[in-house]
C-alpha cells in the first residue's frame, strides 16, 4: 500500500514539476556512438566546478572577508575547525583540477575541430569560460589572504596600470585605493564569490544548452570536411542511423572519471593539505618573495625572460591577443577538415603551446632570473686558500652580493653566468671591465668597489679554471 | 509537441493597424521604463563600486623616527601608515620605506616596490644595491636601474626633519604607465 502512494506521490511531483518532461529528453540526446573517452574532458571540468561551488559555500561559513580577520580565519580553519584543512586542501585542489580540465577540454575540442560549424558560439563560451576560470585562481589566491597575496594585489595592479588610457584607474580599482588597504581584500572576494560564479552558471548554462542543440560534434574522420551546406543534415542522419542516448550510453564514462577525480583530489588534499599560509599581510615587511600559484607561474615566467622593451607593450597586448586569437578560432577556420591528420598546423600549435607553457613552468619554479639572497657560503675547500688575495677576493664575491646572482661550484644564484670555471673563459682585463662596467644584466661596481678590492676579486676569479697550474690559480689543500 | 507559437493558434486572428501601432507603442514603452528601472539601480550601484577611482587621499607627514636613530651613511626599512586607513585595515594599512641619512639634517627615502611590476626591493648593504626577489630587477644606491627589467628608477618620497623628528610624506602606490 505504502509504496502505491509513495509512487503515486511522486508521479504527481514528477507531473506537476514537469521533471521528466524536461529534463529527460535533455538527459537523453543522442550522441554520436563512438563518442567515448575523449569526451569526458566537459563534464570532467564541471564536476570540478561544483566541487569549487560546494567546498567554497563550505569555507564561507568561516572566512571573513577582512583586511584584518582574514589571515586569523585562515588560520582558524587550517588548524582549528573540523574538517577545515581538508576543506582547504579541496579546494585548492578542486581549482587545480578545474584548470587542468578546463585545459584539457580545450585541447580536446582543438584538435577534433570541433569549433567548427555551427559549434562556434560552444567555441567562444567555452573562451569566456576558460577566461573566468583563471580570474577564479587568481582572485582566489589572493583571498588567501597573506603576505603573497598581498604583494600578488600589487603586481596585478602594475600590470593593469600598462593599459593605455585607462590604466591607472583600472589599478586604482584593483587597490580599492592609492595603496593596498581596508578595501582590497573585500572586492576580490565579492569578485571571487558573486560576480564571477554567477557569470560562471549563466555562461556554463548557455554552453550546455548549445550542446544540446547542436549536438555533441562526431569523432573526426581524415577526408570528411565540414560543409556548412551539408553538414547538419549529415549528422541529423548519423544521429539517427547510430546515435545513442547520452544518459546512460556515455554518461557512464563521465560519471567514472568524475568520481575518479574527485577521489584524486581528496586523497591529494588528504595528503598534501591546502597551501601553506605565508606571512601576515603586512605590506610593511620586506622579505617577500611573491610567487603566483601554479596555474599562473608559466606566466611570471613570461613576465621575467621578455626582452627588454618589449615588455610594457606585451603586458597589455599579448593576453589581449591571445584572447582574441581564441575567441576568433571559429572564423579563422570556420569549415573544413576537423581530423587532427589533416590539420598538421593544429597539432603543431597544441605541441608547441603545450611545450611552451611546461618550459616556462619548470623555469618559473626555479625562476634563476631572482637574486639569491640567502647563498650557500663558498667553503675553504672552493676558495682553495685561507689568506692571501685569492681568499680576501672570495670573501668580496659574497659580502659584494656578487654570489647572489653568480654559482661557484654549486653555490650561489642563478642570474647570471656560472663563474665556476670563468677564468678559462675570460682574460684578467675581461673580468676587470666586466666587473667595474657592469653588463646587460649586472650591475656597474666600478663606484663601490676600491681598486685594491677589485685586485683581490680578479686573483679570486682567476682561480676559478679547470687547469690547476695556470697562473693566478691556487693550489688545493 | 508541436513547434507552433501562440500567434497562429486560433483565438488569435490578424490584428488591425491600431492594434499593431498600439503593441509597438506598449513595447516601447514596457523597453523604457525597464531602462529607468535599471538606471536607478545600476548609476548608484556603479558608482559605489568605482569610489576608490574618485576619492582623494590626503597627503600627510608621517614620522618614522628620530633623527639620532639613523646613522650618517647607512639604509633602513622604516613603516608608517597610509594617510587614511580605513578602520578595520589593521596591518594592512601599513607600508615601508627605505630610508638614508646622507648627512646630519638630510635624509632621502625610497619607495621599496619595484618599478618592473611592484615587488618589495630589499636593500644590500655590503654591496649599496636593491634587489628585487622577483624578476631580478637591481637599482643602485641612489635608485637608478643598475640591472634587470625595471623601466624606471625606485620612487623617491619626500622626507623632513621637524623638531627632531625624521617625517615621510606619504605617496600611493606609483602604478608605471606603458
Amino acid at each position: 500500500m505504502l509504496p502505491k502512494t509513495l509512487k503515486k506521490a511522486a508521479d504527481w511531483i514528477d507531473d506537476r514539476l514537469g521533471l521528466s518532461a524536461t529534463l529527460g529528453p535533455m538527459l537523453r540526446h543522442l550522441v554520436p556512438h563512438d563518442a567515448r573517452w575523449w569526451y569526458v574532458f566537459g563534464s570532467a571540468t564541471l564536476c570540478a566546478f561544483v566541487i569549487q561551488v560546494v567546498s567554497g559555500v563550505a569555507l564561507a561559513f568561516a572566512y571573513i572577508p577582512s583586511a584584518t580577520d582574514a589571515y586569523p580565519t585562515l588560520q582558524f580553519i587550517t588548524h582549528d575547525a573540523p574538517f577545515g584543512h581538508f576543506m582547504r586542501g579541496l579546494h585548492y585542489f578542486g581549482a587545480s583540477a578545474m584548470v587542468l580540465m578546463v585545459g584539457l577540454h580545450m585541447a580536446q575540442v582543438f584538435l577534433f575541430g570541433s569549433y567548427k560549424f555551427p559549434r562556434e558560439m560552444n567555441w567562444m563560451t567555452g573562451v569566456l569560460l576558460l577566461g573566468f576560470t583563471l580570474v577564479m585562481g587568481f582572485t582566489g589566491q589572493l583571498l588567501r589572504w597573506d603576505q603573497n597575496a598581498v604583494w600578488s594585489v600589487v603586481v596585478a595592479a602594475e600590470q593593469a596600470g600598462r593599459i593605455p588610457l585607462i590604466g591607472r584607474w583600472v589599478a586604482r580599482f584593483t587597490l580599492g585605493g592609492e595603496t593596498v588597504g581596508g578595501a582590497t581584500l573585500n572586492r576580490f572576494f565579492a569578485i571571487h564569490v558573486f560576480i564571477i560564479p554567477a557569470l560562471m552558471f549563466a555562461f556554463i548554462g548557455l554552453h550546455l544548452l548549445l550542446v544540446l542543440r547542436h549536438g555533441v560534434a562526431e569523432p573526426p574522420r581524415a577526408g570528411e570536411p565540414v560543409d556548412p551546406k551539408t553538414y547538419r543534415a549529415n549528422y541529423n542522419a548519423l544521429l539517427k542511423k547510430s546515435g545513442k542516448p547520452f544518459w546512460p550510453d556515455a554518461a557512464w564514462r563521465d560519471v567514472v572519471v568524475c568520481v575518479g577525480m574527485i577521489m584524486a583530489i581528496a586523497l591529494l588534499a588528504l595528503i598534501f593539505g591546502p597551501p601553506v599560509l605565508g606571512k601576515l599581510p603586512d605590506p610593511s615587511i620586506i622579505a617577500a618573495d611573491p610567487r603566483p600559484d601554479w596555474y599562473l607561474l608559466w606566466y611570471f615566467a613570461v613576465l621575467a625572460l621578455l626582452p627588454h622593451g618589449t615588455e610594457q607593450a606585451f603586458m597589455v597586448f599579448g593576453p589581449l591577443t591571445a584572447g582574441l586569437l581564441l575567441i576568433a578560432l571559429p572564423f579563422i577556420a570556420p569549415s573544413g577538415e576537423r581530423s587532427p591528420r589533416r590539420r598538421p598546423w593544429a597539432v603543431a600549435g597544441i605541441l608547441l603551446t603545450v611545450t611552451a607553457i611546461a618550459a616556462l613552468w619548470v623555469v618559473g619554479s626555479k625562476s634563476p632570473w631572482s637574486p639569491n639572497f640567502d647563498p650557500e657560503p663558498l667553503t675553504a675547500q672552493i676558495i682553495g686558500a685561507t689568506n692571501g688575495p685569492v681568499f680576501v677576493g672570495a670573501q668580496l664575491f659574497q659580502e659584494k652580493s656578487c654570489l647572489n646572482c653568480h654559482l661557484i661550484q654549486g653555490h650561489g644564484g642563478r642570474r647570471g653566468p656560472d663563474l665556476t670555471f670563468v677564468a678559462d673563459k675570460l682574460t684578467k682585463s675581461d673580468m676587470i671591465i666586466r666587473i667595474v662596467n657592469g653588463g646587460v644584466n649586472m650591475p656597474a661596481f666600478g663606484a663601490t668597489l676600491k681598486p685594491g678590492e677589485i685586485d683581490d676579486l680578479v686573483a679570486f676569479l682567476e682561480s676559478r679554471t679547470k687547469h690547476k697550474d695556470a697562473p693566478g690559480s691556487a693550489p688545493l689543500p | 509537441m508541436n513547434e507552433s507559437s501562440p500567434d497562429q493558434s486560433p483565438q488569435c486572428r490578424e490584428p488591425t493597424p491600431d492594434e499593431i501601432t498600439r503593441r509597438r507603442f506598449l513595447e516601447k514603452i514596457s523597453i523604457a521604463f525597464a531602462g529607468l528601472g535599471g538606471a536607478i539601480i545600476t548609476v548608484p550601484l556603479i558608482g559605489f563600486i568605482f569610489a576608490p577611482l574618485f576619492r582623494k587621499e590626503p597627503v600627510v607627514w608621517r614620522t618614522v623616527g628620530k633623527v639620532g636613530d639613523f646613522k650618517v651613511g647607512e639604509t633602513t626599512a622604516v613603516e608608517f601608515l597610509d594617510s587614511s586607513p580605513l578602520p578595520w585595515a589593521g596591518i594592512t594599512a601599513k607600508t615601508a620605506a627605505w630610508l638614508r641619512r646622507t648627512a646630519e639634517q638630510d635624509f632621502i627615502a625610497f619607495a621599496i616596490t619595484c618599478s618592473h611590476l611592484g615587488c618589495p626591493v630589499r636593500w644590500q648593504p655590503s654591496s649599496r644595491l636593491f634587489m628585487c626577489p622577483c624578476h631580478g630587477g637591481v637599482y643602485y644606491e641612489d635608485g637608478s636601474v643598475a640591472a634587470g627589467p625595471p623601466p624606471r628608477p625606485l620612487t623617491r618620497y619626500s622626507v623632513r626633519v621637524q623638531a627632531g623628528e625624521v617625517q615621510i610624506q606619504t605617496k600611493p602606490i606609483v602604478i608605471q604607465r606603458a
